[in-house]
């Protein structure tokens, strides 16, 4: 590790100037701040994780404040790539592997791809040998790789707590292959209790501990015969996450229907707008299915009292999320988890600050890579 | 009753031991001091030495002794077993070879007499129930983990280690040697075995060559411990190997390789129960071993068949950007009918061709079909300057061949002109180019022609436009705009919601245009099923810097 302290106000420094880089798109002057670093003598893994991890996060905080546009969010990430791929190179960021083989990749469909890549370059600096297969790596894939180039232990990120159980699918067949799964990202919570509960071996919050992790060994799992994916979450028998997860279309239409009729303002939107409502329903119900996946209050809870902070800083009143839990709860009656889900959301969006003044209606794409989860 | 019993009781012990006599069990009669008082002729045949009046710690084993004192008093065990509720306790051991079951039966007089029960029979079959299980235990794991994975090395590691932790102490797996190396796993006490390659003569220990080879059919052999070389034993083995064998892994049709079983001085030799179960387990581990080699054997294959059909990375050609985005249609596959590939003019000045096409059809096939027309382009790129008469020529070659499937795509001639990037943008059948301008405008390049490998003309119409610094070219394919999906599930993404993503992706580079839309893509389908999906977006930089971030030089802008 680094053998001389950096005053953190240098570190602010770079983080600044890598900030400016970033949002100015200039991937260039990006680069040549990480490289003018490492030549004055930062390690190579301070600056991927004290600078451009940093500068990183903030984008994402930036976006969700909507100071930031999702094409700038998206160039940031682009650059960061760039920047990372450069320090590759540079001779601080060079290491022979000596010591074992891990594999880094992100779960299916999972786009975010900059925390995987950064533990995949703190590996890679502290001597290991690292397969980075990306960003959403298909299970097959995952599990072939394994089988084809085998690995003492597979890192596998998931930020958006919606992939949960992708993740779940993935640590299991993993695990069926033998291989301990080391799990990380927002989306397994502050804390790493939804990795435990997916069956995780391990859990680490950052790339450093996950780095120690690595380097201390994680035992191999037991391969326990005919273990199940259900067995880690009994809850599942009930098939509520099958029923809702299926009938999602239906609901959102329903749901659009409904506050059609109750709003006349909703009645009036353009296809556009409709089209974004749908897509913010769309999106609750998803988290709802996670959440009735993990059975877990604070999932849901917590993703809408985000979704109220994302709206209100686009100007869209947080109350509009009421009548679709209000619809949602009266279409998912019969099912008892649903309801209680339904309803500890409803009392946790009452209980927020009334906000200020806003122009009723409009709405946006939340589509982001970076901002994620309620937790990041 | 009551006389009865005195009738019984006035009776002279002689009777009585008369008919102990008879009694098919040793019956000894042992007083509340532990003194024996009396004892039939079977107990005296099994009880050597035996006699009335001598003390029965002198007379049977130990167990037994103190099985009659606390016969004899119950307040020597554990507070609370009331007799009521204790269930009879079972005494049991061994005397001579055989083992007894003492059953005690006291009388009135407070003496014992106590029946012993041969059970010797039973005890070994419990005995061998039980070695089965475990072995039945070992073998449903053992084909568990080695089930669980298709790699060689992890295959040979768990042999190793499973070996060492039921059949010996130490086990070596052997593989047949890849060139020169033999690769090797050893492992002591069941702890994870450590692998390694050897160079060595395998007719350095006797039998060795035969079983890698797997012809002659060898059978498992014993070997003189003092003949094995220094390399085969483990390092952490301490101690001297008393015994050791050479089992042959059967494979299937194929030598799998050959575990090699050591044990030390001090422990026991193996018996014919022993070795039979240790070929049961070589033969799981074989057949494993040799699966898992198949297996590396048919990714090798598969790989090296497919390394020209996967997408190539795309970087910077001759002062433009290239970015490229594939996504088969099925998970499992890497490959599939849509296909992307720039191929760089041979001097900077010289246009790049940069191409995207859609093979009708998905999967493996289509990906045969992708690589023919790919080589074909690649054989015509000196003929760029046309692009109607590059597609004449790839039409012919197509109806020429025995495939039957037809292509659409997009012919791009790409040139860097000061900062501007010039473009000769021919379409084939294929969705029409975007064009994302700075100003936020998407801009749908009007080329169109007919698509080719089914008609026997062709035409074309090559359209002209010049990207200025930022701005970014999208070619794509058509699994794109019919993902269907979306918050109601069943609509298509559609050309305007792809031309509205890309109003929003003005400036932004390449590579994030096309991961933009891949996402939104992605994100509409919803984990459904959708048809391959390739993008290809071509950049003008948006500064002056010449000199790119490629990731192998550093930039002018650091010196």
């Amino acid at each position: 590790m680094s053998t001389h302290t950096l005053a953190a106000p240098r570190i602010r420094g770079l983080q600044d100037r890598l900030w400016a880089a970033v949002t100015d798109r200039d991937e260039h002057a990006a680069a040549a701040v990480v490289l003018a670093a490492l030549d004055d003598g930062i390690d190579a893994e301070t600056a991927l994780l004290d600078v451009i991890a940093p500068v990183q996060k903030r984008v994402g905080t930036e976006w969700a404040a909507n100071r930031l546009s999702v094409a700038q969010e998206h160039a940031a990430s682009a650059i960061a790539e760039r920047v990372i791929a450069a320090l590759a190179h540079h001779p601080a960021g060079r290491t022979t592997p000596r010591l074992g083989r891990v594999t880094v990749a992100c779960v299916d469909q999972e786009w975010h791809v900059l925390p995987a890549r950064l533990l995949a370059e703190v590996l890679t600096l502290r001597g290991w040998q690292v397969d980075f297969l990306g960003a959403q790596v298909p299970t097959p894939h995952l599990v072939g790789h394994l089988h084809t180039s085998g690995a003492d232990v597979v890192a596998l990120s998931s930020s958006v707590p919606t992939r949960l159980p992708a993740a779940h699918a993935a640590i299991t067949a993993v695990q069926a292959a033998g291989v301990p799964v080391l799990a990380g990202g927002a989306a397994f919570g502050p804390d790493g209790r939804y990795a435990h509960r997916l069956g995780a071996d391990a859990w680490e919050p950052d790339a450093r501990s996950a780095a120690r992790r690595v380097a201390d060994g994680i035992p191999a799992p037991l391969p326990a015969a005919g273990r199940q994916q259900t067995d880690d979450l009994p809850h599942l028998a009930d098939q509520e996450y099958t029923l809702v997860v299926r009938s999602r279309p239906q609901l959102v239409r329903e749901v659009l229907t409904q506050l059609e009729s109750r709003f006349p303002a909703a009645a009036a939107y353009t296809e556009q707008q409709r089209e974004h409502t749908a897509q913010d329903i769309a999106h609750i119900v998803e988290h709802l299915g996670v959440a009735l996946y993990m059975d877990d209050d604070e999932l849901f809870t917590g993703f809408l009292v985000w979704t109220a902070g994302i709206l209100e800083a686009r100007r869209v009143p947080a109350a509009s999320l009421e009548p679709v839990l209000d619809v949602l709860s009266i279409e998912l009656k019969d099912f008892p988890r649903a309801s209680r889900l339904l309803g500890r959301a409803r009392t946790a969006l009452d209980a927020l600050p009334p906000p200020a003044g806003h122009d009723p209606g409009a709405s946006d794409d939340r589509t982001s890579p970076s901002a994620s989860h309620p937790g990041s | 009753m009551a006389r009865q019993k005195e009738q019984i009781a006035s009776r002279p012990q002689l009777a009585t031991t008369e008919l102990w006599a008879s009694a098919p069990y040793p019956v000894i009669l042992v007083d509340r001091t532990g003194t024996v008082v009396d004892l039939n002729p079977a107990a005296a045949s099994l009880l050597e030495g035996a006699a009335r009046g001598s003390t029965l710690s002198e007379t049977v084993p130990p167990w037994l002794t103190r099985a009659h004192q606390e016969t004899t008093d119950p307040a020597g065990r554990s507070a609370g077993d009331g007799p009521a509720s204790a269930p009879r306790p079972v005494f049991r051991g061994r005397i001579g070879t055989q083992t007894f079951v003492a059953h005690p039966a006291p009388n009135p007089g407070g003496d014992v007499a106590w029946w012993l029960v041969d059970d010797t029979d039973r005890r070994l079959v419990e005995e061998e129930l039980a070695t089965e299980r475990e072995r039945t235990a070992f073998l449903a794991e053992a084909s568990n983990v080695l089930l669980a994975s298709l790699n060689t090395d992890r295959c040979m590691q768990i042999t190793a280690q499973l070996a060492s932790q039921y059949l010996a102490e130490a086990a070596v797996v052997i593989l047949p040697a890849a060139g020169r190396q033999m690769p090797l796993a050893h492992a002591v006490g069941g702890r994870t075995a450590v692998r390694g390659t050897v160079a060595a003569d395998p007719a350095q220990v006797p039998g060795l060559s035969e079983a890698l080879q797997g012809f002659p059919p060898v059978p498992s052999r014993w070997i003189d411990p003092g003949a094995l070389p220094g390399w085969l034993l483990p390092e952490d083995f301490t101690g001297t190997v008393g015994s050791a064998a050479v089992v042959p892994l059967p494979g299937l049709g194929v030598p799998a390789g050959v575990l090699v079983l050591l044990r030390g001085t001090g422990s026991t030799e193996f018996d014919e129960s022993e070795e039979g179960f240790a070929r049961l387990f070589a033969a799981r581990a074989g057949a494993a071993l040799s699966a898992a080699r198949l297996y590396a054997e048919q990714s090798d294959i598969t790989r090296t068949l497919m390394r020209d059909l996967l997408p190539p990375r795309l970087d910077r050609v001759n002062g433009v950007e290239f970015a490229g985005g594939y996504q088969p249609a099925s998970a499992r596959d890497r490959v599939g009918g849509d296909f992307y590939d720039v191929h760089p003019g041979s001097t900077p000045e010289d246009a790049s061709l940069a191409v995207l096409g859609d093979v009708c059809g998905k999967g493996l096939d289509a990906a045969v079909l992708t690589g023919k027309i790919r080589n074909t382009l690649q054989a015509l790129t000196p003929m760029a300057g046309d692009h109607e008469r590059m597609l004449r020529l790839l039409n012919g070659a197509l109806l020429n061949s025995h495939h039957t499937r037809f292509a659409t795509l997009v012919l791009a001639s790409v040139r860097r002109e000061e900062s501007r990037v010039r473009l000769r943008l021919t379409s084939a059948g294929h969705p029409a180019p975007l064009v994302i301008r700075n100003d936020g405008s998407v801009e749908e390049i009007d080329t169109r022609g007919t698509l080719v490998g089914a008609l026997p003309r062709v035409e074309a119409r090559t359209v002209e436009t010049d990207l200025r610094p930022g701005e970014t070219c999208l070619l794509y394919t058509d699994g794109v705009t019919e993902a269907r999906g979306g918050p109601l599930g069943d609509e298509l993404f559609g050309e305007e919601r792809l031309m509205r993503a890309l109003e929003e992706c003005a400036g932004m580079p390449g590579t994030a245009v096309v991961e933009r839309v891949q996402m939104l893509a992605s994100q509409w389908l919803h984990d459904g099923r959708h048809d391959d999906m390739a993008l290809l977006a071509i950049t003008a930089p948006p500064t002056t810097h010449l000199s790119a971030v490629d990731g192998h030089t550093r930039g002018r802008y650091t010196a």
